[in-house]
């Protein structure tokens, strides 16, 4: 009886000792494989620290350029957009239409067409020349700089965009022929580089809406 | 200066001009189509409205370089006889006075109306809003769409 019991508390032992090694082997193995191997781990993403006053900041050089003519004529509060640099309504009347690139004769590239012709007046072109369409406005005049930020932030009111696609939005042609539509037009007050910035500045702070 | 091949009216046509000129310049200059006329220049009066693969384009304003492999019809091109029902009814109703926004009218409304060949008073008024007449022959215009659009 005495020999059996003796027997099984040296077993019991070395089942502790067996449990014990494996856990010191794998723990020697893991801290081998994570100075050695780092590639093979997921790399979880950097913690950026959010700077809402960075944001706001950035969001006021932003608002300066979209409320510019050059941006803001093409996200009219109507149905016809805007132009020159008084923003006044297109001549011709051209309407919306339901895609946003006009209607039946008066479709936008019907005088926009892929790159424009020279001289002071002509039609800027574009091959995507349009207006936002008509289920999603996309309304810039008459915006308030918190009404305009919070309308940029809301999927259902921005072109079904995450963050990440307003983003990317910067690089769009047509955002970008703001700065190139020739002729005496006046230039938006920052340079499409300096806009840029703002707007990655702007969203990557966490796109901070003003409170007015 | 570079060779484009154009397809302008039916047929087949090589210019050698600078990659910017409007297709307006290369009607009247270079293939000596003169029914499209020059008013503006700026895309603002349709006077120079032809149909590039039927949409109503301002030729003034529409690079050669841009044209590609589309169809364009100008005024000579629009009907053989001059026949179409948008001129038929041009005659019926006797719309030109100068006539020099004429040939601009007759391409945007002959393009509405392959598009749309009933359209309201509202459709016409939009369609046309991009074809200025200094004589105001508007209501004979809108009369002789409606004319047309019969025989569409």
């Amino acid at each position: 009886m005495a020999n059996s019991h003796n027997s099984f508390k040296n077993y019991k032992h070395l089942a502790s000792y067996i449990i014990a090694l494996i856990l010191v082997v794998v723990f020697v193995i893991s801290c081998k494989s994570k100075n050695s191997a780092s590639t093979e781990y997921v790399v979880l993403s950097k913690i950026t620290k959010k700077d809402s006053l960075a944001s706001l900041a950035a969001f006021e050089k932003v608002y300066s350029v979209l409320m510019h003519p050059r941006c803001m004529n093409c996200h009219p509060n109507g149905d016809i957009p805007l132009q020159g640099d008084d923003s006044h309504i297109h001549n011709m009347l051209p309407q919306r239409g339901p895609d946003g690139m006009g209607i039946s004769t008066m479709k936008c590239a019907n005088c926009h067409a892929s790159t424009g012709v020279p001289g002071e007046s002509t039609p800027p072109g574009n091959p995507l020349w349009h207006l936002p369409p008509s289920d999603m406005k996309m309304v810039f005049q008459g915006r308030s700089p918190r009404e305009l930020a919070l309308q940029l932030v809301n999927p259902k009111l921005n072109g079904h965009k995450n963050l990440q696609e307003l983003r990317v939005h910067a690089e769009d042609t047509l955002v970008k022929n703001g700065w190139t539509m020739g002729g005496n037009r006046e230039l938006p007050p920052l340079t499409y580089n300096e806009f840029k910035d703002a707007w990655y500045e702007w969203i990557d702070n966490g796109a901070v809406a003003p409170a007015n | 200066m570079a060779l484009f091949t154009i397809h302008v009216n039916g047929e087949s046509k090589q210019v050698d001009v600078d990659a910017d000129t409007p297709i307006l310049w290369v009607l009247r200059d270079n293939l000596r189509l003169l029914g499209t006329k020059y008013g503006c220049g700026i895309a603002h009066c349709g006077v120079c409205t032809i149909h590039l693969d039927g949409d109503a384009v301002r030729s003034c304003a529409y690079p050669i370089s841009a044209v590609g492999d589309k169809k364009i019809v100008t005024i000579e091109g629009l009907s053989e006889e001059g026949d179409h029902p948008v001129q038929k009814a041009w005659l019926e109703h006797d719309v030109p006075q100068c006539g020099y926004c004429q040939a601009g009218q007759i391409m945007t409304a002959s393009s509405l109306l392959a598009q749309n060949p009933n359209p309201t008073d509202e459709e016409i008024r939009r369609a046309m809003n991009g074809n200025l007449c200094r004589c105001a022959t508007y209501t004979r215009i809108n009369r002789a769409i409606r004319t047309a659009a019969k025989d569409m």
